[in-house]
């Protein structure tokens, strides 16, 4: 199964760019997963003020809001798609992150079978 | 299972081989530092509930490890003698402390981690003793969860771990990496087992069976970890790519009934684009590297022709039927050939596909199969000589276990379907 593990740093845009320490030390981290053979996918985002985006109102009408999202209690900052055994050890995983400050968001991605066959059959693509 | 028990398991999922292999390098026994990592396990079991998980789990499992470990020899009175044993390392097992561990190069821990994978795939033992061995020490895999992965009684593969085990013991086989020439002859029994854990969850049917469809995962996993060990050896990134563009279509090679979808008729809307790019730089990676391309790199390449074609009708026959070609010259066999002609028939018409089977009808490997007849039944059907195709297709009906395929042979037979 798969997990996306969302990371959302905790802190302002002014401090967004990680330092050269910082950014070893995810390498190391990356590397890790890598080894495991348990990563698919991963990057690191921008800040919000480079970014926009679309909201829309209940009626399909779409309004675009340039970045930062100053309403936003808290933005991704970038992501890693793993391959796990289990929730536990896609948290396990999570919690090794050598990032001090910021909350790591651990999901599991859905898959076709978890849907009804009707709902499997309308769907075409990618 | 509480959830203090799964969160266990899934560190144990994740250091259990690292442990192993850094026991073993050390006591020079996969059996021995199974055993003691197993203790170190129950000693989480025992603590990490209330104390919760350390810091660094995987430090902790090894000072453990090796802490019970010497406790038991004590206790067991067989101190000596057990100290004897591991007597060329002993310096290290006493030695070494939780800071030695964490300071171990990565270097050295992804030796150890390979020379973990060459010993559970090591030629003195069979091919399914050495399957059963990787997926316990190498996948963490219970002998309950391997057991219903080949259909087999727990006890029959709790046997088969234990003579394994005992067989690499009295053989003294050392805990190392095979090197220059050795390596080149030991490294196609690992890539084996790996393809051999994938095609048993591969032929297994989707859902039901979580423990089966597993085993791709896992055995891509391996196959992963493998390639970033050795990756100056094209064959561990084509076995790699191999995996991975055959798991990109997953999904789709089964109808909602369960019945199995041939490529062709695939909808590949539902192949799974992550991997098969993952497949196709993993196959760029082997052909990065010096010499020519291997029978993993060859098949993965052929893979890569299916998964790039968009429509069945865009594929690029004439470069699969070239690469079976090769595939033929350095690993020949009546399957591949069988495969080729097929190829070919796509790419140049039936009549050329039907010269390459003539070439293989009497292979005796092939007498039984049913693919021969239905494949020549399905050229001789496009070459418009419809009364010998419907031979061909009762022949192949008549040979076919599968009763799904039967009936499809039979209506081919009388011109439909």
């Amino acid at each position: 199964m798969r997990f996306m593990m969302l990371m959302y740093p905790q802190l302002e845009e002014a401090d967004w760019n990680p330092t050269a320490e910082a950014v070893a030390a995810m390498g190391r981290y990356n590397e890790e997963l890598q080894k495991a053979g348990m990563l698919l996918a991963l990057d690191g985002l921008r800040p919000p003020s480079d970014g926009g985006s679309v909201s829309f109102d209940g009626e399909g009408k779409a309004t675009v809001t340039d970045g930062p999202f100053a309403e936003a209690k808290e933005v991704v900052g970038g992501y890693w798609l793993i391959q796990a055994r289990s929730k536990e050890e896609a948290l396990e995983w999570a919690s090794r992150c050598p990032d001090s400050n910021c909350r790591i968001e651990v999901r599991r991605v859905f898959e076709m079978e978890d849907f009804p066959q009707e709902v499997q059959d309308a769907y075409e693509g990618p | 299972m509480t959830e203090a028990t799964r969160a266990i398991e899934a560190v144990w999922r994740i250091e259990s081989a690292r442990l192993i292999a850094g026991l073993a390098r050390m006591v020079g026994d996969v059996g021995l530092a199974e055993d003691m990592a197993q203790d170190a396990l129950v000693a989480a079991m025992e603590k990490w509930p209330e104390a919760g998980v350390p810091d660094n789990p995987g430090a902790w499992l090894m000072a453990t490890a090796k802490n019970r470990a010497i406790d038991r020899m004590r206790r067991e009175k067989t101190y000596e003698r057990k100290r004897e044993e591991v007597a060329h390392d002993t310096g290290a097992l006493f030695a070494m402390e939780r800071s030695d561990f964490e300071a171990a190069a990565d270097d050295e821990i992804g030796d150890d981690l390979l020379a973990l994978i060459f010993t559970c795939c090591h030629p003195l033992l069979s091919r399914e003793a050495r399957v059963a061995l990787t997926l316990r020490l190498l996948g963490g895999l219970t002998t309950t969860e391997i057991a219903i992965a080949f259909l087999a009684s727990e006890s029959t593969i709790a046997q088969r771990l234990v003579r394994a085990k005992r067989t690499l013991r009295e053989a003294r086989v050392p805990f190392e990496v095979p090197r220059g020439a050795e390596l080149d002859e030991r490294l196609p029994s690992v890539l084996e087992v790996i393809y051999l854990v994938f095609n048993e969850g591969y032929a297994a049917s989707t859902g039901e069976d979580w423990i089966r469809a597993d085993l791709c995962e896992e055995a891509l996993r391996l196959a992963r970890i493998l390639a970033e060990l050795v990756p100056r050896e094209p064959e561990a990134h084509g076995l790699a790519a191999l995996l991975e563009i055959q798991a990109s279509r997953l999904k789709a090679r089964r109808g909602p009934g369960g019945e199995p979808v041939l490529l062709l008729d695939q909808d590949r809307g539902r192949w799974d684009p992550l991997l098969i790019v993952r497949g196709r730089r993993a196959l760029e990676r082997a052909q990065a590297l010096p010499g020519p391309l291997g029978p993993y790199c060859l098949q993965a390449a052929i893979a890569a022709c299916h998964a790039e074609a968009i429509r069945p009708e865009e594929t690029n026959w004439v470069r699969i039927a070239a690469l079976y070609e090769a595939l033929a010259q350095i690993q020949p066999s009546p399957i591949v050939e069988l495969n080729r002609a097929v190829a070919v028939a796509m790419a140049f018409g039936p009549e050329a596909g039907l010269e390459l089977l003539a070439q293989i009808e009497d292979e005796p490997e092939l007498s039984d199969y049913h693919l021969l007849p239905s494949v020549r039944g399905d050229l001789l059907e496009k070459a418009g000589r419809h009364e010998e195709a419907s031979a061909e297709f009762k022949r192949a009906a008549n040979l076919t276990r599968n009763e799904q395929e039967r009936e499809l042979l039979l209506r081919r037979a009388e011109g439909g379907g």
